[in-house]
């Protein structure tokens, strides 16, 4: 029986619990003010409506409950393991902590599936059944606690309600509390950030094998999948050289779609031509990977090799991989274009009509309002868009993936296949991942250098934006 | 001498000098305006060469070939366990493989006697393609014995090269056909039916083709290819198809086929392409809509795969997604618009939220990672992480949609509910919530459709791994549209490209589909105050 119960899947009867356990304290508090004796002055008016009564007990049964489950799903696992860890022979707790983990894994693994078969290993059965046994003892006593809590919520809470009982503010109270909690997982979602990059980073400087702080930064050799090289200065080269390719392209265009698009198009062209260039940002990016590497970098090729065979030009000066940042620069600029044209498309907007007039007034022509009187007073906003998109073209990671290279260089020459950060922590956590090699590890401490490049940018471009924003309301 | 100076004027403008000034600036002021023209021309251009490169890329792989056979089912091959066994039947891949097999040796008997040709003619139709057939034979015993006629997707290779990839090629007329005689080297020469020695042809030859495409012969069923033409004969290789009556041809047509890759530098060789025109003429082979693709799951031969797994898979990820973010977005929204008092806690908040929106996909998943597999154990592969990554990463989208939304509903609503004796908490969820929901929903359904194409956070946390099973719920293993796309286009057949584009395509109606829903709640339901 208790092994059966280490079976069923108990996420399923929890929720059951809860939700039986909150219909009853639902109808029990209606109809426990429905039972209050009519008193106090007033006629014996409600203070607040029945169904609020209803709620109250039901937040006064299912919170101390859920609590309850809370704590199971935090501590519950590593309880039995422990426990069970305790219970098998020496032969086993010798081999080592990690050992120990994986065979409880398996064990685990084992039970879950509920595997009638048995596998012939006298000792595994028995562990597993042992283990099975145990995960039901814990859930039952969870469950048999959580009832218990939520009984004494569910006396408390029908105990307080009579007429005057003021519900809805408890119960006002509990969802502002809720309110507050969703709000406060992005909270949770940066810590967590921050935390697994500092902690995983840590780790990699400790470990045997891993390099130090300088060596890592500032090494030149990067050769992390086989040997122990790890040198990121070239993933940080190769980064920055598809931005900047990138940036060559979405900055001019961007740009001057955004100025053309508020200053010059009527109405017509900006109501078609917007959600058009918009379209652009919606495609996946994998997407055009697809088409940087199919349709693109075979183009760059194409060029590098009749630029390799013009007179005057030296043997191989470009090197014409069949992958190129080149090709992964060109594609991730025309992404961000509409990320450039649509920002700077706000800030020129914002620009007050009046300066506008001013110069229009005083003779002179339309272009040069534009160059020098409103691009001068949009300029930090637009600063802050083009660092937002230098920031997104960092983190661009599928257009490298799919078509720039995996090579660890530093050269001037952008038809060569440069690596980025961002290509290297998906080949080094794709496939199976142990968390347990400097190889692994090495990923989070590249994700924490783009998690703090990237942050700088961010912040520098959401002050600017917030200061500018303010400057002009 | 009367004074011919011109009067002093006034005008900025009346100087020689001035004019031209004036007449640069305007120039100036064109060029301007032309910059912002040829800005959204490139980047309009750059969105119709994406979507026209992508389509024609996928149009291929919306059609496929396959070939037709008429099998004896007999017990002894196909249900050597006996006919109950019917597991034993479904995964008898061998047994029908030889089925087919023998098929193919009948219908081609001249690759029968050597051991190459054999194995090339059965590369025909891949080993696995006979599952389907063996599934349909295990679910209805009553078939194994008797004459049915099944279809088996044509190899991807031949595939592609009958819907015109892999090579070049040109058909060329060559003359009329003189002798055909064999000779003592196994090759065999044909001779024009008159004087010349097919001037024409060979003119042709020498001028368009390089040395080593391969020149295919037809004379009446057989295939042959041209090894040598020296004088007025042809020396040519058999292929296939029966030989025509050694002797007189009685003036028979010959056509060439020029197919102008080298046989080394492809995939299908000259005597696969002559076998597969010969089934074509037939009617063996046909072409048709390839369904696969929506109701196959993976494979590793591009001809077995399609993307229902991955489909499947998506919209398992999707759930998850939109249960976790929609909900805690539109709360947290909610809390920080109408409820948050104005202090340090509610301020970092909100730092936060428009940060986190700024953050690189790639460090959700290494989020995932670290925290959802490695800290908390969960499983590797499953929509389940997916979709808490996936929601974690388009909260701050529906956080800041849903606010925007919020704020758009004027405070006269509010300030009339409370003054109606409402509470705050009822005035928000009674009033301002429901008039700001269609705005909140827009920005929801946006926010899904960027995590439906978001790729990097999903391979990481494992997503990548291969699933030839459609998964039927969010805690198994199973791949995603995007992911998909990646792992085929990695594939290194030339079919996969085709297939790659049109799983983008599916992916992509999805997604129109998706923001069409969102603008037409847009329309149907925004109000202006």
């Amino acid at each position: 029986m208790l092994q059966a119960f280490g079976h069923l899947p108990f996420e399923w009867i929890l929720f059951a619990v809860l939700a039986v356990a909150g219909f009853i304290a639902f109808y029990a508090g209606r109809m426990a003010l429905a039972a209050a004796p009519v008193t106090g002055g007033e006629m014996g008016r409600l203070h607040s409506q029945p169904n609020y009564h209803g709620f109250f007990v039901v937040m006064c049964t299912i919170i101390p409950a859920a609590l309850v489950f809370l704590g199971y799903w935090l501590i519950g696992d590593n309880f039995v393991r422990d426990q069970l860890a305790g219970e098998l022979p020496a032969r086993i707790v010798e081999g080592g902590q990690l050992q120990l983990s994986q065979y409880i894994d398996r064990l685990s693994d084992y039970a879950t599936r509920r595997e009638t078969i048995l596998t012939g290993d006298a000792l595994f059965d028995a562990a597993s059944n042992r283990f099975a046994q145990l995960t039901g003892q814990v859930r039952l006593m969870t469950v048999f606690l959580a009832l218990v809590v939520a009984g004494g919520g569910f006396h408390f809470g029908r105990r307080r309600i009579n007429r005057e009982f003021r519900a809805r503010t408890f119960v006002e109270r509990g969802i502002n509390f809720l309110l507050f909690l969703c709000a406060a997982i992005a909270i949770f979602t940066t810590i967590g950030v921050v935390l697994s990059l500092v902690f995983e980073t840590i780790r990699f400087f400790t470990i045997e094998g891993g390099p130090t702080v300088t060596g890592f930064l500032f090494g030149t050799d990067w050769n992390a999948q086989t040997g122990a090289n790890f040198g990121m200065l070239p993933l940080f080269f190769g980064t920055l050289m598809i931005a900047m390719l990138a940036m060559c392209v979405a900055a001019p265009i961007g740009l001057f779609s955004a100025i053309y698009l508020s200053e010059y198009a009527s109405p017509r062209v900006r109501t078609w031509v917007k959600p058009l260039l918009e379209l652009l940002a919606g495609i996946p990016t994998v997407v055009y990977g697809f088409f940087a590497a199919t349709i693109i970098a075979p183009l760059v090729r194409s060029g590098a090799q009749w630029v390799n065979a013009l007179p005057l030009v030296p043997d191989n000066f470009l090197a014409a991989q069949p992958t190129s940042a080149l090709a992964a620069g060109l594609v991730m600029g025309v992404m961000i274009v509409p990320f450039v044209s649509s920002l700077s498309d706000d800030v020129i907007n914002a620009v007050p009509q009046t300066l506008r007039d001013g110069a229009l007034a005083m003779g002179a022509t339309k272009s040069e309002t534009i160059k020098q009187i409103v691009m001068p007073a949009a300029l930090p906003g637009v600063i802050a868009a083009l660092l937002l998109a230098v920031s997104r073209a960092i983190g661009e990671t599928m257009i490298v993936v799919m078509a720039a290279g995996g090579r660890a260089l530093i050269t001037p020459d952008p038809t060569s296949d440069l690596t980025t950060v961002t290509y290297q922590i998906v080949a080094l956590l794709t496939g199976d991942t142990e968390f347990d090699s400097a190889k692994t590890i090495s990923a989070f401490a590249l994700g924490f250098v783009l998690f703090g490049v990237t942050l700088v940018f961010n912040l520098i471009a959401l002050r600017v934006v917030q200061k500018y924003r303010e400057k002009y309301d | 001498m009367t004074d011919a100076q011109p009067p002093k004027s006034t005008s900025p403008f009346g100087s020689e000098a001035a004019i031209a000034r004036l007449k640069d600036r305007h120039a100036a002021e064109r060029r301007f305006k032309l910059y912002g023209q040829l800005a959204i021309g490139i980047a309009l251009s750059a969105l119709f060469v994406l979507a026209y490169s992508i389509i024609s890329n996928a149009a291929p792989a919306f059609t496929k070939h396959e070939i037709v056979f008429h099998l004896t089912l007999d017990a002894e091959t196909v249900a050597p366990n006996g006919v109950e066994d019917t597991q034993a039947t479904a995964s008898n891949i061998s047994g029908f493989y030889s089925l087919i097999q023998d098929d193919l040796r009948e219908t081609f008997p001249e690759a029968a006697t050597e051991r190459q040709l054999r194995r090339e003619l059965y590369a025909l139709v891949t080993r696995l393609a006979v599952l389907d057939i063996a599934r349909e034979t295990a679910e209805t015993p009553a078939l194994i014995g008797t004459t049915k006629r099944f279809t088996a997707p044509l190899s991807d290779d031949l595939d592609l090269y009958l819907k015109g990839g892999i090579t070049a090629r040109r058909t060329l007329t060559v003359g009329q056909a003189g002798r055909l005689s064999v000779l003592e080297s196994g090759l065999y020469s044909l001779s024009d039916s008159g004087p010349d020695g097919f001037p024409e042809f060979k003119a042709k030859i020498e001028t368009d083709t390089a040395a080593d495409s391969s020149v295919l012969i037809r004379l009446q069923d057989a295939w042959f290819r041209l090894e040598a033409h020296s004088g007025a004969m042809l020396t040519l290789t058999h292929l296939a198809g029966a030989l025509p009556q050694l002797g007189e041809q009685q003036s028979a047509e010959i056509s060439a086929l020029v197919l102008f890759v080298a046989q080394a530098n492809r995939a299908v060789s000259d005597r696969q392409i002559a076998w597969a025109i010969l089934l074509q003429e037939k009617g063996r082979i046909r072409r048709k809509q390839n369904f696969d693709l929506l109701t196959k799951a993976d494979s590793t031969y591009p001809e077995l795969a399609g993307a229902a797994a991955a489909i499947v898979g998506s919209i398992f990820t999707m759930l998850i997604t939109a249960f976790f973010a929609i909900p805690v977005g539109i709360l947290a929204a909610v809390y920080l618009e109408e409820f948050a008092p104005k202090n340090r806690l509610t301020n970092m908040i909100e730092v936060n939220i428009n940060n986190l929106a700024a953050v690189p996909s790639i460090i959700f998943g290494l989020l995932g990672a670290a925290v959802f597999l490695n800290f908390f154990g969960m499983p590797r592969s499953v929509p389940l992480v997916g979709g808490l990554v996936l929601g974690l990463l388009v909260l701050p989208t529906v956080i800041i949609a849903s606010r925007a939304a919020l704020k758009s509903v004027p405070p006269s609503i509010r300030t009339a509910a409370l003054g109606l004796g409402a509470s705050k908490t009822q005035a928000v969820f009674h009033h301002t919530l429901p008039l700001a929901a269609p705005g909140i929903m827009t920005g929801a359904i946006i926010a899904m459709a960027r995590a439906l194409g978001e790729t990097a956070p999903l391979l990481l946390i494992g997503m990548v791994a291969f699933v030839n099973e459609v998964p039927t719920g969010p805690d198994q293993e199973s791949t995603a549209l995007p992911v998909l796309i990646y792992k085929w286009f990695s594939g290194a057949e030339r079919a996969w490209e085709p297939m790659t584009s049109a799983v983008i395509v599916i992916l992509l109606v999805f997604l129109i589909l998706m923001n069409l829903v969102a603008v037409l709640v847009r329309r149907r339901f925004e109000r202006r105050w």
